[in-house]
């Protein structure tokens, strides 16, 4: 059996299409609320705040593209916010030490790869639970930023890049920032819904031992997925030195949890196999949109850390309990046919 | 197959960092001169302004510390026919503090008042309110200086660094070994507190056989305080005295203390709020510690913010204002406005105070 | 999380027979015990202070939180599952018993029955989720995180429950001791041994390895896996309520934020302690040697003068190590099985 007819197989299989409702209902969730919150919520619907809104979401974005994808094989990766701290901590090591800015930023993208490849070898080459083997890198890159910066922070960044981050194109409120998120979220998407790659990927989530059968490397795949996770970390470390002019050993602490709520909420299964972008696209404006609407609404974040929790249930807990009830309605059909 | 494609997806990402290269830019290229002055010019006669809108942003919205600074803040304002919020992030990082500064700017915000988590990260955000007219006073905890209009110190550097060690002299007997259990290791304040001291123990005479052997941190959380205690006593037998610079620290210093075989041996002092004090004070744990009052802290930022706002004061050195009850301040260098000298409290007069 | 990663089955606590196994399983409990011994030598050897009574007694103090929590979650994580909001459920057990006893100044057995009950219900609530909702644990679990951190934050506000507001008495249980040894401590002690029991030596406790080692062969031989999967919820909850009331006892003062990312501190007191994170395996008492060393390694970093900094990293090299050496052990069991099986043939 071949890949291709794996994964028409899975396309045409019923959780699939299940899923394309979840994703279809999530997108509509994040319009309307959009929509609603531009008409009730004051300065929500404006251009500026537009712009805040899209600064603010780059960081959950970068991480939640390479997460998507090694959720979907069936893996999690917990070290992703650790890992953007320790590259932003040895950012400011390294600046500190007279490096070039332009030399800086690549090394950061590599040495959040290599971090990634060390998740990778854990996983794929000894085999090792990635749940486990994330939990200790998120402990241990954590404290290696802290042994990089201890609690001081190196803020002299060049304004030329700091600004250039916070900046928009020309006179539109268009921010820098989108284009090359934009551009990623688009690579990221034709990998995952247009290339072999992509079925290999999904194939690997829903049945490793066929896809392995069918040819799929899901090892090296997943190897690889982990260093592109590391390295979109690494440039996600870039990022938030840059935007908050900050290098600080805990730069992104905790982030790691609302990536997974927002893949999770955005359709991808836990349990690997099922799930697509544009879900999770959605499903981090959502989440940011909302958070930004309620500081503007003076509401307290006490709300918020709560709707979060929710929704996350609510992701996995809706799907199930609708196929349960359309599960025990077609029984009853059944029955009196 | 997957190895090559995987190349080709993480080799745009290493292009995209290499794009922005222009020729190397290093650490110190860039001499920038962010000035405070906005070119406007202060009239001291002029009235505050009723109706200003005036947010408090402290550090994180669960401490009481700035539960007390905002009441004093919101009386001044209630006090102005102003409109008071009290708003902030629920953990104490800089990148959250931004979120809120840009929802404030957006509303149009007449007074930020803010207690910093960053001296630096907030900057760019803080630039944009203040383009769009908000006055931006910084209390408690600063920012670099270029980035806000006024800074409201709750107290001189020099006078608390110095009464820090008064206290524990008087409570040591002017001799033996003393250690430090400050906040975090780039807290501003504490560092500069415990930069007066050891200039002091080198040049005061009255200090000459009182040595400074530890600074630990316990980075303002509880329970790392109280392990870091622990610590100091262990590595240091000899130890007379831990001063704490920091509400937290002191506060589990002496809770460690008192449930330990070192209660009364070894003096404990700094700065602590009295209710969190009480108890130690009562059990002999602590004889004496000091601090300003969060609440005319509040009071005081709020008169200053609403000062700015109303065009009494621009920041620049020399220019005065009433504030309320609190009396007559001077505007000292770099925009500092100070509060005055630390309250030292003690068995005979902690019952006076309630916050 | 894919069959793939499945681990090869080390058997359980009650033994299986097989000398090989459970020489692996002991070895692992020794290790521990040896890389304690290790490591408090060392400690006192720099510094002989670190042996008083003052200095063990602040040691103890500091596992028996963790201790207590890392029962719990051994329970949870037999089952292949795992609960996240541990940390969470201690703050809101924490802040509801403290400010209720600063107000009523009820005695300490009732805060100990509120706490527990505060705590249950949580866990009641994550495994009604997990079983019935066939919602994953660890996206339950990460859920109930968040929610519960936000209960805290609405219940707390911006106040704190001090000291000072406490009844006495409260606050001598949580900082008294007897012969040296702090009551809390034994309390978690106590815990620990009876949840040992439990896993070992009734029914419900070896269905959960049943259930952790192969959950559809269990549910075939007539495990009820619904009704095993709420006790250990609920178990893991109501310890984590215990530990809520332990911690403000100890401490004296409560906010918002007390237990904040404890989680994983005692998922890897109990990763460390050699129970697997697939399920099946693992014994309550390798966790609580686990949370032990956790312990010890704090406070013996700041009597080696070795920078606090250094301690998360070593948290976390320790974590990768215990499961790299768990898949060692593993494997070489397994081929150790085969071998013997082919003899019998």
């Amino acid at each position: 059996m071949s890949t291709e007819t794996l994964t028409a197989r899975l396309r045409d299989s019923a959780a699939v299409r299940h899923l394309a409702t979840w994703d279809a209902a999530i997108i509509a969730a994040t319009i309307a609320f959009l929509v609603v919150a531009a008409q009730t919520v004051e300065h929500f619907g404006t251009a500026r705040n537009a712009g805040y809104i899209i600064l603010d979401l780059a960081p959950i974005l970068l991480l939640a593209l390479a997460m998507t994808l090694i959720v979907t094989t069936g893996e999690i990766d917990l070290s992703v916010a650790s890992t953007v701290g320790l590259t932003s901590a040895a950012m400011g090591v390294m600046w500190n030490s007279g490096i070039p800015l332009e030399t800086i930023m690549p090394l950061a993208v590599v040495l959040g790869a290599l971090l990634g490849a060390v998740n990778g070898l854990f996983i794929t080459g000894f085999g090792l639970p990635s749940l486990a083997v994330t939990i200790g890198t998120l402990a241990l890159y954590r404290g290696l930023s802290y042994v990089l910066l201890g609690d001081t922070a190196v803020a002299d960044w060049p304004r030329a890049f700091t600004g250039w981050v916070l900046g928009t194109i020309g006179e539109t409120q268009v921010p820098n920032v989108l284009i090359p998120l934009a551009a990623l979220a688009a690579v990221v998407a034709v990998v995952l819904h247009a290339t072999t790659v992509g079925r290999a990927v999904y194939a690997a989530g829903a049945n490793p031992i066929a896809a392995a059968y069918a040819g799929v490397p899901v090892r090296r795949l997943k190897f690889w997925l982990y260093v592109a996770s590391g390295a979109m970390a690494g440039l996600c470390g870039v990022f938030w030195t840059l935007r908050y002019s900050s290098a600080r050993a805990d730069n992104a602490f905790g982030l790691e949890l609302t990536v997974v709520a927002v893949v999770l909420l955005g359709g991808v299964s836990i349990f690997g196999g099922k799930g697509a972008l544009p879900g999770v696209l959605a499903a981090v404006v959502l989440l940011t949109a909302l958070q930004n609407a309620l500081r503007l609404a003076h509401v307290s974040t006490e709300a918020l850390t709560v709707v979060t929790g929710s929704l996350l249930i609510a992701a996995v807990l809706a799907p199930n309990t609708a196929s349960a009830i359309r599960g025990a309605l077609r029984h009853r059909q059944r029955r009196t046919v | 197959m997957s190895r090559k494609r995987i190349l080709r997806l993480t080799t745009p990402l290493l292009a995209a960092a290499l794009l922005a290269a222009c020729g190397g830019t290093t650490q110190g290229d860039e001499d920038e001169g962010g000035g405070a002055g906005t070119g406007a010019t202060a009239d001291p006669d002029a009235d505050f302004q009723t109706g200003l809108s005036v947010a408090m942003l402290p550090k994180s919205v669960n401490n009481p510390y700035f539960e007390s600074s905002s009441a004093g803040a919101e009386s001044v304002v209630t006090g102005l026919e102003g409109t008071f919020e009290y708003t902030g992030p629920s953990d104490a990082s800089a990148s959250s503090q931004v979120s809120y500064i840009d929802t404030l700017s957006q509303q149009a915000t007449d007074v930020i008042l803010l207690s910093a988590n960053d001296p630096n990260a907030l900057c760019s955000s803080l630039e944009q309110a203040r383009g769009a007219g908000t006055v931006v006073v910084t209390f408690d905890s600063d920012v670099d200086p270029g980035c806000r209009d006024l800074f409201v110190s709750q107290v001189d550097g020099a006078e608390v660094g110095r009464a820090l060690l008064e206290m524990t002299a008087e409570q040591i007997g002017g001799s033996g070994q003393i250690a430090v259990l400050s906040a975090t290791a780039n807290a501003t304040n504490q560092n500069a507190w415990i930069a007066v001291m050891e200039e002091e123990l080198e040049s005061n005479p009255d200090y000459a056989d009182i040595e400074l052997v530890d600074v630990v941190y316990g980075d303002d959380e509880d329970e790392k305080s109280f392990s870091e205690t622990q610590g100091l006593l262990q590595a240091h037998p000899d130890l007379s005295a831990i001063v704490s610079p920091t509400t937290v620290g002191i506060a589990a210093a002496a809770r460690y203390l008192s449930g330990s075989q070192y209660q009364g041996e070894v003096a404990l002092t700094g700065l602590g709020t009295p209710n969190q004090m009480r108890e130690y004070i009562e059990d002999g744990t602590v004889t004496e510690f000091a601090l300003w009052d969060p609440t005319a802290l509040g009071e005081l930022a709020a008169w200053t913010g609403a000062a700015a706002a109303s065009g009494i004061i621009t920041g620049a050195e020399g220019e005065t204002f009433t504030a309320g009850e609190l009396g007559e301040y001077t505007v000292g260098a770099d925009g500092v406005v100070t509060l005055g000298p630390p309250t030292r409290f003690n068995a005979d007069n902690i019952d006076d105070y309630d916050f | 999380m894919t069959a793939l990663l499945k681990r090869p089955s080390r058997g359980t606590a009650a033994g299986t027979g097989s000398t090989a196994l459970d020489l692996a399983l002991r070895f692992r409990a020794l290790g521990l015990l040896i890389a304690l011994a290790v490591l408090v030598a060392a400690t006192a050897a720099v510094n002989p202070r670190f042996l008083g009574l003052q200095s063990v007694q602040d040691m103890l103090f500091a596992a028996a939180i963790t201790v207590l929590l890392a029962s719990g979650m051994t329970v949870v994580v037999l089952t292949r599952g795992i609960d996240l909001s541990v940390g969470s459920v201690l703050g809101l057990s924490a802040y509801l018993t403290a400010s209720l006893l600063s107000e009523t100044g009820a005695p300490v057995v009732l805060a100990l029955l509120a706490g527990l009950a505060i705590g249950a219900a949580c866990g009641a609530a994550n495994g009604a989720i997990i079983h019935f909702g066939k919602v994953p644990p660890l996206v339950a679990t990460l859920g109930t995180l968040y929610i519960v951190r936000g209960l805290v934050y609405f219940a707390a506000g911006g106040s704190r429950v001090n000291a000072s507001d406490l009844p006495r008495g409260f606050l001598d249980f949580g900082n008294g001791s007897v012969l040296g040894v702090p009551y809390l401590f034994l309390i978690s002690l106590a815990v620990l041994v009876a949840v040992a029991v439990f896993l070992a030596g009734t029914r419900a406790g070896r269905d959960l390895y049943a259930l952790g080692s192969n959950p559809e062969g269990a549910r075939l031989v007539g495990v009820r896996a619904g009704r095993r999967l709420m006790t250990a919820y609920v178990l893991c909850g109501a310890l984590a309520g215990l530990g809520g009331v332990l911690h403000a006892a100890r401490f004296g003062t409560v906010d918002a934020s007390a237990g904040h990312g404890l989680e994983l501190t005692v998922v890897a007191a109990v990763v460390v302690g050699g129970v697997a994170i697939f399920g099946g395996s693992g014994t309550v008492l390798g966790a609580g040697l686990g949370a032990l060393l956790l312990a010890v390694i704090n406070n013996a970093l700041p009597v080696l003068r070795i920078d606090q900094f250094w301690q998360q990293a070593i948290v976390g090299a320790l974590i990768l190590a215990a499961i790299a050496l768990d898949r060692l052990v593993g494997l070489r069991a397994a081929r150790a099985l085969r071998r013997k099986g082919s003899h019998v043939d």
